[in-house]
């Protein structure tokens, strides 16, 4: 009797490479709040950190570290399964989207190929869009669980600035998907990367800023951070917490910001593509370098566009922002759906 | 036992065990978040059944969009009061007997239809569950009642908005 | 325009597939255990009643937040539920609409219809005004 008949060399090869994009993207995004704070600092004509480490590089690491030794603190009135669940759940949901990725093409290691993707599957698109739709629970949970007032009304208007957005960021995908005819990550990657084929951005234009708005609003950035309100709810919904379980959800949304930015690299501008040259040509070890490579620069060059946008852009009002995710963005990615799939059959002459 | 199948055995204990928390816990918020792992646990016997797309969109639906709904009603509501009346032990004792019968039908009649006996579910196999394939049948066969499945949608939004918003 | 079918090899349809998300779900959530249960024991414990108390702006606190909130927050997720589901109809079309060609346009373009005279009834009986 074989209890478990699986590829134990596949398991371990899957496990080493789920750790290294978990622990990648914490570590990016342990930098991008370095990287924020500078970024700030010169628009604001600053230094901005410079004292832990050369250049203050060390920074980042000072944060999270005092964020684990910090007093950790439950409210009497709070529910507390629910309080420590919060962040729990929004970090978890944070950390899942990067399965369907794909970093890279193919290694050859140790006599094996061994694809940089952790799952490579068909729907991967739909997965994309489910895990979006489960970090509402993080702010939700978080926020009536403190049970204070201030957290439960930017818990609720997180929650409904999130769905109402991801509708419109559902709607734009399609018109991309009726573009490629797939909704495997790697599968558009791969189409990209033909040639006599541009980027994916070029016959989606209107979808990509209409994609790019709704990540914005996904990862409760600048314009759209009213959850974050200060000046008319205090710290937002997560104002209860203290040590880790704060860090986590601060967190969350810079994972969330990178993993945005590399699922825009990925199906709007050729994922690890390297325009202008034949991946095909070189061996494979080295195109999935500098594969990576490229993959990573887009995806910087996304985070500095968010950066950039949140100390550039004042925040929107409440009724602004329902206003243009309701009455704006779903007519638009509707139209532009239409108008996708009318152009293509028109072309195909059927 | 292969792997599916003990994979079968687990997600099936889960989702019961799970299912049950739903009825047995006392807070509102613990039972959604129990019936979202319910949900969770059928995706993935929907997986176990190469399902793919009934499995993502039981998540993004029912998951994602039910139980974010039935959080912001539970939410709205006031939960400092005892809303719940106490009830007697009869009540509780003719909510068992009703509900057990219930199950005893449904598992007999699981039982004795034709259809569903001497076959096998088709495990990690078969192409139905794809979304190619059920795009093909739903816009070619099913047309009309994907159409006048929009007008169910039109009758729900006007409800929606008939409870909403009083003038 | 793209040539999908080209790629039709590289498709991927096994259950298979999904076994690493499974793995991904629980070292995700191991991870995440983890560090809230280090952070709990590394954190010094010096518990007030002033400490514990909910922020509200430093002022005393008047009653809990157990109380019922604007309908406007429901029906924005109630309507949300309903567009998902329509959104979700767009996606086997979308994937398919090259084979279906005009025929299925016309279809999905009838749906979309319907869509739009829900929608715009809800914005004329003013379901999505925030300020009143």
């Amino acid at each position: 009797m074989i209890v478990l008949a699986f590829d134990f060399a596949l398991f371990l090869e899957k496990l080493i490479l789920i750790a290294v994009v978990i622990f990648g993207s914490l570590g990016v995004a342990l930098y991008t709040t370095f990287a924020e704070r500078k970024v700030a600092a010169i628009l604001q004509d600053r230094r901005g950190p410079n004292r832990a480490g050369p250049f203050g590089l060390l920074q980042p690491f000072a944060d999270g570290l005092k964020l684990v030794f910090k007093e950790e603190i439950i409210p009497n009135t709070s529910n507390k399964t629910l309080f420590i669940m919060g962040p729990g759940l929004a970090m978890t949901a944070a950390l899942m989207t990067s399965a369907v990725l794909p970093w890279g093409n193919k290694v050859e290691l140790f006599d094996r190929t061994i694809a940089l993707q952790i799952a490579d599957v068909n729907i991967g698109m739909l997965y994309v869009f489910a895990v979006v739709s489960m970090g509402v629970y993080g702010i939700m949970i978080g926020g009536w669980a403190s049970n204070n007032k201030f957290s439960l009304m930017a818990a609720l208007r997180g929650a409904s600035q999130a769905i109402s957005y991801e509708l419109a960021m559902g709607l734009s995908l399609i018109a991309l998907v009726m573009v490629t005819g797939s909704l495997s990550l790697k599968t558009i990657v791969e189409q990209q990367m033909l040639p006599g084929h541009l980027w994916n951005i070029a016959y989606q234009p209107l979808g990509f800023l209409l994609f790019l708005v709704c990540a914005f609003a996904e990862c409760n950035r600048t314009p759209f951070d009213l959850p974050e309100a200060e000046n008319e709810l205090n710290f937002g919904y997560h104002q209860e917490y203290s040590s880790m379980k704060l860090g986590f959800y601060l967190f969350a949304e810079y994972v969330n910001m990178f993993i945005s930015s590399a699922i825009m690299a990925t199906i709007y501008f050729g994922g690890y593509d390297i325009p202008f040259l034949d991946e095909s040509k070189i061996s494979p070890n080295i195109a999935a370098i500098l594969g990576i490579g490229a993959l990573m620069t887009k995806i910087i060059i996304f985070i500095f566009v968010f950066m950039w946008v949140r100390w550039t852009i004042p925040r929107f009002r409440y009724d602004q922002l329902m206003n243009l995710g309701w009455k704006k963005m779903v007519p638009l990615a509707l139209a532009n759906m239409l108008l996708t799939g009318a152009i293509i059959l028109w072309l195909q002459g059927k | 036992m292969g792997t599916t199948q003990l994979l079968f055995w687990l997600l099936s204990a889960l989702s019961i065990f799970s299912a049950m928390m739903v009825l047995i816990s006392k807070n509102p918020v613990h039972s959604v978040l129990w019936l979202v792992l319910v949900f969770f646990t059928i995706s993935g016997h929907y997986i176990l059944l190469n399902a793919q797309f009934l499995f993502i969109v039981n998540l993004i639906v029912y998951a994602g969009a039910i139980m974010v709904l039935f959080l912001f009603v539970i939410m709205l509501m006031n939960l400092n009061k005892d809303a719940e009346p106490q009830k007697s032990i009869w009540m509780k004792l003719a909510g068992a007997i009703s509900g057990g019968s219930l199950l005893l039908i449904f598992v007999s009649v699981v039982r004795s239809a034709s259809e569903m006996q001497s076959k096998q579910a088709l495990l990690k196999t078969g192409n139905i569950g794809l979304i190619d394939q059920l795009g093909k049948t739903l816009f070619s066969e099913y047309v009309i009642p994907f159409e006048i499945s929009s007008v169910l949608f039109l009758s729900a939004m006007v409800g929606a908005v008939a409870i909403g918003k009083k003038h | 325009m793209p040539i999908h079918s080209l790629l039709d090899a590289t498709v991927v349809n096994t259950a298979n597939n999904y076994f690493p998300i499974g793995v991904q779900l629980l070292f995700a959530a191991g991870f995440v255990a983890t560090m809230l249960i280090m952070s709990a024991l590394l954190g010094p414990k010096r518990k007030t009643s002033d400490k514990l108390a909910n922020f509200e702006s430093g002022i005393e606190i008047t009653g809990n937040a157990r109380q019922p909130m604007a309908i406007k927050y429901f029906l924005v997720a109630i309507l949300f539920v309903l567009f998902d589901v329509e959104v979700i109809f767009f996606y086997p079309y979308a994937v398919n609409f090259r084979e279906l060609g005009w025929a299925g346009f016309g279809a999905v373009a009838m749906f979309v219809g319907f869509f739009i005279v829900g929608f715009t009834y809800i914005i004329k009986k003013g379901a999505l005004i925030w300020e009143d």
